[in-house]
């Protein structure tokens, strides 16, 4: 609990991201039973659980602060601890040749901040919200006046508000522990361009945290005093201005999206090579596509705003900077295709992820085209569709490339192998429950079927059916996922330190599995081009 | 677990187990939720407990703030910080510069959402309270060159102290040094004494009009940070008199003079934004009269 050990720190994250995964999971299963079918079925009962109100009024609020609190854990509390947290503390410095992170003890208040943010974050959902109802219900968005007292007057938005600014504390703080690890402490002959892909995913990711969360503080401070002090910062009737608070919001949200998934984009660049056995296809390439969408991200953010009243040319704008995001990830789709060009394929459980994750994001991306177009997007907007496009980046695309590094990095954090049959039946039942759960509301979406309600018309039953069988077979995922876990640890299969083979060639794989407390007491020299 | 790195053969530093940042965690908690419960007049048990919460919280993260830099202190002291580990506290420094940079253009994006954009015509309920002006009608508004410019010449004038401290400590004169810092340290009292009297005296309130909001919030933040930098100058004037900080290794004192820099430069775009250019053509407080 007192470690400085990054080692020690990144299992920690990881185990944190999984018990805050399964609690945010459950939500997003409570919420699909009950749009099975239409009318309102089981939140009254959730409610009266919760809450000790079994009205539909309630149940309704229920619902809101469920889809609240799915996304806030799944963000912050999940792919967040699990990717830059969890896989980033274990394998940058091992990546880099360093025997620890810069400011060990930095790293340690960075994650035990995360428990105290999610405790807030639970306590809201059992304090007055909305007058009479428990919890926030305004959406992970926060948008006023949702979320000022107009709309939550209690002290659960406070929560809300103060769970985020410590989650924001803790990321920007190992964010900074990031940076300068990955500039100060690598391994003579380490130079920047041959860092592994992942190492430098990370890099891009800890930019955009340092830059963008602090803005994301000023806008949760100004909510706070205008809640609690009377300012009038999104107040109109003292000359504020609600839409600067979603100006903000998103100058954050924009590049916290990409937060989530480059880290995804550096794991899958290190399993593509590894298991074709080539080196990533246009290296250079691939680490430029990343600061560029890191670049690119901070100047997008009002396309997730364009219905709220902005003129024309600077909807047009948007819309142009918005698919020039396009290019760059069309680069490191081709590059992934193109590594796998050719080479010596074997399909190992990560790598079955990894195509899988190629795929999902692919279709999440060209909805993304389709949702970048401001004409487009006043039909779409706040939809179904929209709920599919991210779910599919997101829900699919993040969390496939963090079960595809769960499953590469295994072996070497514990020391034992998984079992590649009980691998690959997670893989297709999480596979086939996603596209079931999000494919059929693209239709729902196209068909105007609003986002944040418990409930919809009988037109809309059929998909949205079809959708929740799809979660129930997620659910059977998900236990097959921790059966596996818990099988690996019981017949300890020894993994050897590389279980991979030639494919695995960063440095990583040069220790023993698990590696010995502190490594590197002799810094690696690094010579020759590897990546 | 200390003696498992007894030599290696880096110069890094691996630090020991440290029980500030779960502790410190544990109190940044009782922070939060005393500040939700005092700001809600919430009760346990019948007891408003709030304000008791939030003192423990404050209280606890100081401690541990202090006792934390106190560990690094001892071991900047006790030759832990070679020369790559202070490259990497330089790094983390002016990382967390850039992040403090980038919540103070949260306050100026506010500021410049309302006062450009005073007279927006999808606003109409913004534009029935301002007028369409900025500041908005009916505003009365400090003169920017009475106590706001002597706050400004203050704080370049602690600039160039803390400078001379530098200098001095770089050729070994301690007593400049200790001079410098002193003076660097009144000057930033003298500041937020000027800037106390300013806000006491305001002809604008606090809530319930933008520009108090943006002007105070903006205004306030950096005050909050003129009084940290002072702090830690505080702490570097009682390290240098403890014989601590020599010519060639001096990285709390540095950074000091980096935060002090910072909050100087934050200070100019405040003042040259929000009291100069913000008040532009409104009406001068006490002038009406």
């Amino acid at each position: 609990m007192f470690s400085t050990n990054h080692k020690d720190i990144g299992t920690l994250y990881l185990i944190f991201a999984l018990i805050a995964g399964l609690i945010g999971s459950a939500m997003s299963g409570a919420m699909r039973l009950e749009l099975m079918f239409p009318g309102i079925q089981i939140f009254p009962t959730i409610s009266a659980v919760l809450a000790g109100d079994g009205s539909i009024d309630a149940a309704k609020n229920m619902y809101n602060v469920f889809t609240t609190a799915h996304g806030v854990i799944m963000i912050f509390f999940l792919v967040m601890p699990a990717m830059i947290g969890g896989f980033g503390n274990w394998f940058v410095p091992l990546m880099i040749g360093a025997p620890d992170m810069a400011f060990p003890r930095m790293n340690n208040i960075s994650f035990w901040l995360l428990p105290v943010s999610i405790l807030l974050l639970v306590l809201s959902m059992f304090v007055e919200g909305s007058p009479g109802m428990h919890g926030f219900g305004g959406g992970w968005v926060l948008y006023p006046p949702f979320s000022s007292v107009a709309g939550t007057p209690g002290p659960a938005m406070d929560f809300v508000i103060l769970s985020l600014h410590i989650a924001g504390a803790s990321s920007i703080l190992g964010a900074i522990n990031f940076i300068t690890t990955i500039f100060n402490m690598r391994a003579p002959g380490m130079t920047l361009h041959r860092m592994p892909l992942f190492v430098w995913s990370i890099l891009v990711t800890a930019f955009l945290l340092v830059l963008a969360l602090p803005v994301l503080a000023g806008a949760l401070t100004m909510l706070l005093t205008d809640r609690n002090f009377h300012t009038t910062f999104f107040d109109p009737a003292g000359g504020g201005d609600p839409i600067l608070f979603q100006h903000l919001f998103w100058f954050f949200g924009h590049p916290e999206v990409y937060i989530l998934i480059l880290p995804g984009f550096g794991i899958v660049s290190q399993i593509i090579s590894t298991f074709s056995r080539k080196p990533v296809f246009g290296y250079l390439g691939m680490v430029y596509a990343m600061v560029a969408i890191g670049a690119v991200g901070f100047v997008v953010w009002a396309h997730h705003m364009y219905t709220v009243g902005l003129s024309l040319n600077t909807q047009r704008y948007f819309v142009f900077a918005t698919m020039v995001i396009a290019v760059p990830t069309g680069v490191k789709i081709f590059s992934w295709i193109a590594t796998m060009w050719g080479g010596s394929i074997s399909l190992r459980t990560p790598m079955i992820w990894a195509i899988g994750f190629i795929f999902l994001f692919t279709v999440g991306g060209v909805t993304g085209v389709v949702l970048a177009n401001a004409g487009a997007d006043r039909a779409l907007h706040e939809t179904y569709y929209v709920v599919a496009h991210f779910h599919y980046t997101m829900s699919l695309g993040a969390v496939f490339t963090v079960f595809a590094g769960f499953y590469y990095w295994f072996p070497k954090i514990t020391g034992y192998m998984y079992d590649e049959k009980w691998g690959n039946r997670h893989f297709w039942l999480l596979f086939i429950g996603v596209n079931l759960i999000f494919f059929p509301q693209h239709f729902l979406g196209l068909a105007g079927m609003p986002r944040r309600y418990i409930d919809y018309p009988d037109a809309y039953f059929l998909w949205n059916f079809v959708s929740t069988i799809g979660a129930l077979v997620s659910l059977a995922a998900t236990v097959v996922f921790v059966y596996t876990v818990y099988e690996a640890f019981q017949v300890k299969r020894i993994a050897g330190a590389n279980p991979w083979g030639p494919g695995a060639d960063t440095l990583e794989w040069t220790l023993p599995s698990p590696p010995p407390f502190h490594q590197y007491e002799t810094l690696p020299q690094i010579t020759g081009a590897e990546h | 677990m200390a003696d498992a790195h007894a030599r290696p053969h880096h110069d890094y530093h691996l630090v020991n187990p440290s029980p500030w940042p779960l502790v410190g965690s544990i109190f940044a908690f009782l922070l939060a939720v005393g500040l939700i419960m005092s700001m809600h007049g919430m009760a346990i048990g019948g007891l408003k407990a709030g304000p008791a919460v939030l003192g423990i919280g404050l209280a606890g993260v100081l401690y541990v703030m202090a006792a934390w830099w106190y560990d690094v202190i001892h071991e900047a002291e006790t030759g832990d910080h070679t020369r790559i580990v202070q490259i990497s506290h330089r790094y983390g420094m002016i990382l967390f510069i850039a992040s403090e940079v980038m919540f103070f253009v949260a306050w100026f994006w506010a500021f410049f959402d309302a006062s450009l954009f005073s007279n927006e015509s999808i606003q109409a309920a913004r534009v029935a309270f301002t007028g369409g002006l900025w500041p908005p009608k009916g505003t009365e508004v400090l003169n920017p060159f009475n106590l706001p410019l002597l706050n400004t010449l203050i704080l370049l004038t602690s600039g160039t102290t803390v400078t001379w401290a530098h200098h001095a400590l770089l050729k070994g004169d301690r007593a400049g040094l200790k001079t410098g810092l002193t003076l660097t340290i009144l000057l930033g009292m003298i500041f937020t004494c000027v800037q106390a009297w300013e806000y006491a005296h305001a002809p604008f309130a606090f809530g319930n009009s933008i520009y108090g909001a943006t002007f105070f919030m903006a205004t306030g933040f950096h005050g909050f940070h003129v009084i940290i930098g002072t702090i830690f100058l505080i702490v570097c004037l009682v390290r240098s008199y403890a014989g601590q900080f020599t010519p060639q290794q001096h990285l709390g004192f540095e950074f000091a003079a980096w935060y002090w820099h910072f909050v100087d430069v934050v200070w100019l775009f405040l003042f040259s934004c929000i009291y100069v250019w913000g008040s532009w053509g409104a009406t001068i407080e006490g002038a009406a009269h």
